[in-house]
């Protein structure tokens, strides 16, 4: 197992946005969370890297607890994330962005009179091929399309070389043609890199394609977890989930 | 770049012929250009590479005068001493103000660098057997070996080339890149594994040390040190100079305090209303040159390749 | 050698006259009593400018270093009026209702033409232009009234004085320290009451939310910086007959003002009110006892704050 979460519970003002969760992630796998607007999907998220102080419960990663660690420590640990809206640095290029994250990866956020100008330009570069980046290295990244920051997002993630990646609605806005091709690009990433996934996702089509396993989450408790022709099979989930979701 | 290098090595030479010309007054004027240019570089440091608003940097660049003017004078240590011992206090201090105002963001980061730097300025007030109070401090002489506003030009250029040298060594290292991230975006930094308050703190302690070398030489400079450079509207003279010259270019901040002092002592010669027209110059540049003067240049010429 | 460097003074002027005098009659306990009176008369001028300060803040995000300078401008005014209608009876009182007036209309000028149009840009920028107001409004200042010291005498039927415990004490304070607590009352009724003051207490909150929700926020803006700025204005305009109407009072009065809302909470209204009782006590009652060092535990005060609680004692806490 890559990823514990046990018992882990937060509340706001009173009120409970996750409520004694538990789950794993093996190594390795594609899993998902689904869930309505409002489940505590992205909360859970902000309690695993560290984001959020959790009230109760613990978090295991690669066998260390990571529970009460400040996020940089947890992204070091090797558990990236990517975030549900846009979250790059805009007045920046797109290759300084990539490249900020691969020289602290590298260790060298902290060396003071290198110029930086062509540091890892090698690595920075087939981070963006990777992303399908590379015509667009030179161009500030708050002036790109949605689509292209969306990938940006990933590249930034990615260039932390995470043995696992939390993403947050990888496919956010995005049309279905472009949600088809970014959720190609990071399965095939997945697989290369051997990388363990946990995605949150709306379009469930996509979900039931790609995920191994699916967790359900409504009001801030997990009601139920397997793989997806389980969870597809599950009364409760249909009534409270898909049954809801109809109807909006 | 290797052209850029030639610029800077160009202008250098002009300014150390500036005493050739024979003028007192270049002289006077270049020596303090020189050293508030450094003020602000070092203050942009926080404003336009980190995206920290400092509202008392003027506290730093007042101990940095107040410890080399006492050391010198109280204690009689020798300037060669005293003056690195006045970066030294500078980023010391700035390491122990500088742990508590990271822990705050934006507006609250700003009223807690206005405060502390507030106590620093009563205390030189008040403090009458130590600072002078009111009276501050005079006769600070300058040492033998400077003994003449030409030689304690050059002994200036000297110290503000080297320090904006290893000033711009810093924003174009790797560490200087995390800065910028930083100022974009600290939440997605926390995120690239950066932790964003140590390099808040780091960014934080190197302005202040230079900001107190800047103001060591200022001291001796004007044979004197006063409480009024430690008050907040110093410290939002340089922020005013900072943006005048452009906060998203290394150099901008040297030109606004090249204009910003010049024009003073300019209009100082036939009006003592320099508040007023200082106002209005910030009010018009803030609607119409955000970018500053180095900015309004830069957005008008073609880019030259990608040089920084 | 600075382009403000005279402010300073004034503040230095009144505390070391202060000192002499306080330390000589020290041992006197109804002296005490007054000395807290005199402290909860200028709490009172504190709150009404602050209040304003912090009204601005917590609706507009906007740290308005020009709150000063509109105090001070209420108090030229004032003085302005004045000598214009001493023949009119309750002269004093129409001064203080046109100053103010005035005051709040310069403060609609400066937000529909100028601050308006910064709201979209980084907060440095309208900290900075609020700073050009300080600097354009001083000078403004001396260009019309030149550097002359003003005083305003007190109106006809406050001019004695009340007997407490021996102690003569001012009745103009008296009015002061009563005036406080009524401004808090109304200002407290019209945010809690009124649909106006709902709309307000929302837009501190969430503003794109009330622009969905079609309140005219616009508009919303402008009404708070004006109703700021007469508090500014006439807090100036109250307190010139109590206090020298110089150059630099802007200054000094700015910072104290920011010290007010820093400790009561930045936007909070009855915070305001309890920092301003603070800092009044400690300035009053803190130079009987450290004469030298009331300055620096003022501000020491503030950072403290800063540091333990950065949203004030009675502030709403940020979403951390």
């Amino acid at each position: 197992m890559i990823l514990q979460v046990e018992n882990v519970q937060k509340s706001f003002d009173g009120f409970i946005a996750v409520k004694d969760v538990s789950f794993s992630v093996a190594k390795g796998e594609l899993c998902s969370i689904i869930g309505p607007n409002g489940a505590g999907k992205t909360t859970i998220f902000n309690l695993i890297t560290g984001h959020l102080p959790l009230d109760k419960g613990r978090v295991i990663f690669n066998g260390i607890d990571i529970t009460r660690r400040p996020a940089h420590k947890i992204c070091r640990l090797g558990l990236g994330r990517s975030f549900q809206r846009i979250n790059i640095f805009p007045k920046l290029t797109v290759f300084e962005n990539v490249q900020a994250a691969v020289l602290t990866h590298r260790g060298q956020s902290l060396n003071f009179f290198t110029s930086v100008q062509s540091l890892f330009r090698r690595e920075t570069e087939e981070l963006l091929a990777m992303v399908g980046l590379q015509d667009q290295r030179q161009a500030v990244s708050g002036s790109l399309s949605y689509g292209f920051q969306k990938q940006l997002e990933l590249g930034i993630a990615l260039a932390c070389e995470p043995a696992m990646l939390l993403l947050d609605e990888p496919t956010a806005g995005m049309s279905a043609r472009e949600t088809n091709a970014t959720i190609e690009l990071i399965a095939s990433i997945a697989r290369d890199r051997d990388l363990t996934l946990l995605f949150t996702e709306h379009d469930m089509a996509v979900v039931f394609s790609i995920a191994e396993r699916i967790l359900v989450l409504h009001q801030g408790q997990l009601i139920a977890g397997g793989s997806p022709d389980e969870v597809r099979a599950n009364p409760v989930v249909q009534d409270i989930y898909f049954g809801k979701a109809r109807c909006s | 770049m290797a052209r850029q290098n030639w610029v800077l090595i160009a202008v250098i030479v002009l300014v150390g012929l500036i005493p050739a010309s024979g003028s007192r007054f270049y002289v006077f004027l270049a020596t303090d250009i020189l050293i508030f240019g450094l003020f602000a570089v070092s203050l942009n440091l926080l404003l336009g590479y980190t995206g920290l608003v400092s509202f008392g940097q003027a506290a730093f660049f007042g101990i940095g005068a107040y410890t080399c003017a006492l050391l010198k004078k109280k204690a009689g240590i020798t300037f060669a001493l005293a003056f690195p011992a006045a970066g030294l206090l500078g980023a010391a201090a700035a390491l122990i103000i500088g742990m508590f105002c990271v822990r705050l963001t934006k507006i609250y980061f700003a009223m807690l660098t206005l405060a502390f730097s507030q106590i620093i300025w009563a205390i030189a007030f008040k403090w009458n057997s130590l600072t002078g109070g009111d009276n501050g401090i005079i006769g600070i002489n300058f040492p033998q070996y400077l003994d003449s506003k030409t030689r304690y030009f050059y002994f200036t250029l000297t110290i503000v080339t080297l320090s904006l040298f290893i000033l711009r060594k810093i924003v174009n290292s790797p560490f200087g890149r995390i800065l910028t991230t930083i100022r974009e975006n600290p939440e997605r930094t926390e995120f690239i594994g950066i932790n964003v308050k140590l390099y808040q703190l780091l960014a934080f302690i190197i302005a202040g040390f230079f900001s107190a070398v800047a103001g060591a030489i200022f001291g001796v400079f004007n044979h004197s040190v006063f409480p009024d450079i430690l008050f907040w509207s110093a410290s939002a003279e340089v922020l005013i100079m900072t943006l005048l010259g452009g906060m998203y270019s290394f150099f901008g901040p040297v030109v606004g305090a090249a204009v910003l002092l010049y024009l003073r002592m300019q209009v100082a010669s036939y009006t003592e209303y320099w508040p007023l027209i200082l106002g209005t110059m910030l009010a018009l540049l803030l609607f119409f040159f955000p970018g500053g003067i180095v900015g309004f240049i830069q957005a008008r010429t073609p880019k030259t390749a990608n040089s920084k | 050698m600075f382009a403000t460097g005279t402010s300073p003074c004034a503040s230095r002027k009144g505390a070391t006259a202060r000192e002499g005098f306080v330390l000589m009659s020290l041992p006197d306990p109804s002296f005490l009593i007054i000395q807290a009176l005199n402290g909860l008369t200028n709490a009172m001028f504190l709150f009404l400018i602050a209040s304003g300060l912090s009204i601005i803040f917590g609706v507009l995000g906007v740290l308005n270093f020009a709150h000063g300078s509109l105090y001070m401008l209420g108090a030229y005014l004032t003085h302005q009026c004045v000598s214009f209608f001493v023949d009119v009876p309750g002269y004093f009182w129409w001064a203080v209702i046109l100053a103010s007036l005035a005051v709040a209309l310069l403060g609609g000028v400066i937000e529909r033409l100028f601050l308006r149009r910064l709201y979209h840009r980084e907060e440095l920028y309208q900290l900075l232009f609020t700073y050009a107001l300080v600097l354009i409004l001083s000078d403004l200042a001396k260009l019309i009234w030149g550097t002359d010291q003003f005083s305003v005498s007190r109106p006809a039927i406050l001019k004695g004085a009340v007997e407490i415990f021996g102690q003569y004490f001012p009745k103009y304070n008296v009015v002061i320290i009563f005036l406080g607590p009524c401004i808090a009352f109304l200002f407290w009724f019209i945010m809690l009451r009124t649909r106006w003051g709902r709309m307000i207490r929302a837009a501190a909150l969430d503003r794109e939310t009330l622009g969905a929700l079609g309140v005219n926020v616009n508009l919303l803006f402008t009404v708070v910086f004006v109703s700021g700025s007469w508090l500014a204005g006439l807090g100036g305009a109250l307190v010139s007959p109590v206090s020298a109407i110089v150059p630099g009072m802007d200054v000094e009065i700015i910072i104290n003002a920011f010290i007010v809302v820093v400790i009561g909470g930045l936007g909070s209204f009855w915070g305001t009110f309890l920092g301003a009782l603070i800092v009044g006590q400690v300035y009053s009652l803190g130079i009987l006892v450290l004469p030298r060092l009331s300055m620096v535990f003022i501000y020491v005060l503030m950072v403290l704050v800063l540091i333990i609680r950065p949203w004030g004692l009675l502030g709403r806490s940020l979403q951390r």
